[in-house]
C-alpha cells in the first residue's frame, strides 16, 4: 500500500529542495521525541543507583552496572508469576477472542441471515451507549465474582465491537459464490465458516488477533480495579510494574521476603530495569509485526 | 413452524447454526455490557451492598445534586472537554503534516525507520508513559531537571506546578498516538489519483500548492469525518492516560482531573456508589447525544461514512 506511488520523475526546483531538507529535519526530530524516553529508560536502567541520586538520569550512564537486572533476578518469583499471569491470559483471551469475535463477524456478514442489521446493531450499540463505570463494577464484583479471579482480567476486553466490524468487513469481501458452491456440496454454516472463510481472512485474523494480544499484554486497568494486595500472585506484568513504580514499599517488600536488606534495593534503576522487561518483549517483536498493525490501522480508516 | 407468523421463531430455528455461532459474542456482550446498563437506575438510588442494586432506596435526583453541588462536576466536565479539544487539534495536525512529508520522502530507509519509530509509542502500555514521564521530570533526579542543573538553571518542581500539566498531557497524547493517526492519514493520501500530481507538475505547480491544492483538499473528508467522530467521544476523558501520566497526584487534580479519573478515584478510595453512578449516568447520556448529533452531521456530510 504504502509504495504504490512511486513517482517517476522528481521535479528538483528549488521549493523541492527546501521541502526535502525541512522534511528531514522535521521528521528526524519527531522520530528522536519518540525515541528520547525509551533510550532514558534503557540507560538508567543500566546505571548505579548513586549516579542517579548524585548525577540524575541521563542518555549515556555514568558507570555501566548490572545491578539492577542483578537484583530484578533475585527475587524472580514475582516477576515470573507476573509474566506467567500476563502470558495466560493473552493467550487465553486472543484464541477465545478471536474464536468469538470471527464466528459472530461470519454471521452478521452472511447475505442470507435476515436479521444481520439487528443483530450488528446489537452488538455496535455497545460503543455508543453504556451504563457507566459504577453499575459494571458493581455487577462484576458481586454477581460475577471477578474480585481476585483471573476472568475478571479476560472477560472485560474479550470481545471488541471496533474488531467485530474490522472482521465482518473482510468477510463481506469474499465472494458469494463460494458459499453457495460449498452449500450444494452439503456444508453446514460452521463448516463454511471454519473451512472457508477462516482461511480466506488470515491476514484479517492475524491482524485482529494482535490487537487483542496487545490490549490483553498493556492491561492494567481490569487489575487495578478487581485484584486485592491479597492476591498478589494473579497480578499481570503491566500491574505488577504499576506497583513497583508507585510503591516503593512493594518492592522492598518483595526484596525483604527474599531475604534482600532493604537498604540494598537499587531503587531507581530497579524500576527502570522492571521497565525495561515489561516492555522489551513488544519492543522487540514489533518490526516483525509492525505491517499487520498498519493495515489494521489503514482498515479502521477506511470504514469502521 | 409458521414463516410468516413468526419470522423470528422461523428463523431461530431454520438458522440455529448461525444463532448458535453468534452465542459466545453475544453473552459476553450481554454481560459486560446490557445487564450492567440495568444499573443506571443506581444513579437514582442509595447503594447498599446488602440490598444490591435493585434493593437499595429511592433517593431521587440527591446524587446528581450532590454532583453538582460539590463543584466538581463543572471542573472535570470542563477539563474533559477542553483536554479533548486540544488533543484533538494538536494530533491532527501533527499527524497530517507527518503524513505529507512521509508521503513526500524519496528515501526509502528513512521513511520506514521514521514511520517505525513515530508508530512505536502506540504499542506500550500507558503504565511505562507514566514511567516516562516521571524519568523525564521528577524533581531529584529527572532528566529535564537534570539538564537545567547542568546549565545551573533552577529546576523545575514540575509535580506541583499546574500551569505545566495541560502541556504534558497535550505533550503525552501526541507521543502515544501520532504514529497510529499518521498512519491513517498516509493510506488516504495515498489513495489519491496520482494523475492529479502529474497534471499539476505539467501546469508548473510547486510542492506547496500540491499541498495546497491537490494534497489536503483530497484528504479533507477523512479530516472532517474524524473530526466529527471525535466530537463523540469528547466527554470521556482517556482514564489511562490521565491516571498514569499524572501519576494520580493530588497537588494538580484541579487542572488533571476529567470524568472518568474522578469517578473511579470516588469509587475506589471513597466506596462512594450512589454520586459515582450520577456522574457515569450524566456522562453516559450526554455523549450518546453528542454520538447521534455527530452521526447526523456525517450522514448528510458523507453518508457512506455514517456510523448507523
Amino acid at each position: 500500500m504504502a509504495e504504490k506511488k512511486n513517482r517517476k520523475k522528481r521535479p528538483t526546483g528549488r521549493d523541492r529542495v527546501i521541502f526535502d531538507v525541512l522534511s528531514h529535519v522535521i521528521l528526524l526530530v519527531l522520530s528522536a521525541l519518540c525515541l528520547l524516553p525509551f533510550l532514558l529508560v534503557l540507560s538508567g536502567s543500566f546505571s548505579r543507583q548513586e549516579d542517579i541520586l548524585t548525577q540524575g538520569y541521563r542518555l549515556i550512564p555514568v558507570h555501566v552496572s548490572l545491578d539492577a537486572y542483578k537484583m530484578l533476578f533475585r527475587i524472580p518469583q514475582e516477576l515470573i508469576n507476573a509474566y506467567g499471569v500476563t502470558i495466560f491470559v493473552t493467550v487465553t483471551g486472543t484464541v477465545f477472542g478471536l474464536w468469538f469475535t470471527s464466528m459472530a463477524a461470519y454471521v452478521i456478514s452472511s447475505r442470507d441471515f435476515r436479521y444481520r442489521y439487528q443483530v450488528s446493531f446489537f452488538f455496535y450499540f455497545t460503543s455508543i451507549f453504556g451504563g457507566g463505570l459504577v453499575p459494571w463494577y458493581i455487577f462484576n464484583t458481586k454477581y460475577l465474582r471477578f474480585h481476585n479471579n483471573l476472568i475478571a482480567l479476560i472477560l472485560p476486553i474479550l470481545v471488541n465491537v471496533t474488531y467485530l466490524l474490522i472482521l465482518k468487513s473482510y468477510m463481506m469481501n469474499l465472494p458469494d459464490s463460494l458459499y453457495e458452491s460449498a452449500r450444494l456440496d452439503g456444508a453446514g454454516d460452521f463448516t463454511i465458516y471454519w473451512h472457508i472463510a477462516m482461511p480466506l481472512t488470515k491476514s484479517g485474523l492475524a491482524t485482529v488477533g494482535l490487537f487483542i494480544a496487545l490490549g490483553y499484554w498493556n492491561d492494567w486497568y481490569n487489575a487495578m480495579l478487581y485484584m486485592d494486595e491479597g492476591s498478589r500472585n494473579l497480578y499481570p506484568l503491566q500491574y505488577f510494574l504499576n506497583n513497583i513504580l508507585t510503591k516503593a514499599q512493594a518492592m522492598n517488600a518483595a526484596a525483604a521476603r527474599s531475604g534482600i536488606p532493604a537498604s540494598d534495593v537499587p531503587g531507581e534503576p530497579m524500576k527502570l530495569a522492571m521497565t525495561v522487561v515489561a516492555t522489551g518483549p513488544i519492543v522487540l517483536l514489533y518490526p516483525f509485526l509492525q505491517r499487520y498493525f498498519v493495515k489494521g490501522v489503514t482498515i479502521g480508516a477506511v470504514k469502521g | 413452524m409458521d414463516k410468516k407468523k413468526h419470522p423470528f421463531l422461523y428463523d431461530l430455528s431454520h438458522n440455529r447454526t448461525k444463532w448458535l455461532m453468534l452465542l459466545p459474542a453475544a453473552v459476553v456482550v450481554i454481560l459486560m455490557c446490557y445487564i450492567p446498563m440495568s444499573g443506571i437506575v443506581l444513579a437514582f438510588k442509595e447503594y447498599n451492598y446488602h440490598d444490591g442494586i435493585f434493593g437499595s432506596p429511592w433517593v431521587g435526583l440527591k446524587n446528581f445534586r450532590y454532583f453538582f453541588q460539590s463543584g466538581k462536576a463543572f471542573t472535570t466536565t470542563r477539563n474533559t472537554i477542553l483536554y479533548n479539544i486540544a488533543f484533538l487539534f494538536m494530533n491532527t495536525f501533527l499527524e497530517i503534516v507527518c503524513a505529507i512529508l512521509l508521503s513526500e520522502l524519496a528515501g526509502k530507509w528513512f521513511k520506514r525507520i521514521t514511520q517505525s519509530v513515530m508508530f512505536l509509542p502506540y504499542f506500550i502500555s500507558w503504565v511505562v508513559v507514566g514511567a516516562f514521564v516521571y524519568n523525564l521530570l521528577n524533581y531529584e533526579f529527572g532528566a529535564v531537571n537534570t539538564m537545567l542543573r547542568q546549565w545551573n538553571m533552577e529546576p523545575v518542581d514540575v509535580y506541583s506546578n499546574k500551569m505545566l500539566w495541560p502541556f504534558i498531557l497535550i505533550a503525552a497524547s501526541a507521543f502515544k498516538s501520532v504514529g497510529y493517526g499518521t498512519v491513517m492519514y498516509l493510506a488516504s493520501i495515498m489513495n489519491i489519483d496520482e494523475q492529479l500530481f502529474e497534471a499539476a507538475d505539467l501546469d508548473g505547480a510547486n510542492m506547496w500548492q500540491k499541498i495546497r491544492y491537490i494534497t489536503l483538499p483530497c484528504i479533507r473528508p477523512t479530516v472532517v469525518i474524524l473530526f466529527l467522530l471525535a466530537i463523540g467521544t469528547i466527554m470521556k476523558g482517556d482514564f489511562q492516560m490521565f491516571w498514569q501520566v499524572t501519576g494520580n497526584n493530588p497537588m494538580v487534580l484541579e487542572v488533571t482531573d476529567v470524568i472518568d479519573t474522578y469517578v473511579t478515584r470516588s469509587l475506589l478510595n471513597l466506596q462512594e456508589f450512589g454520586m459515582t453512578s450520577a456522574a457515569g449516568l450524566y456522562q453516559s447520556v450526554f455523549s450518546f447525544i453528542l454520538v447521534l448529533i455527530a452521526n447526523r452531521i456525517v450522514k448528510k456530510a458523507e453518508p457512506d461514512y455514517a456510523l448507523f
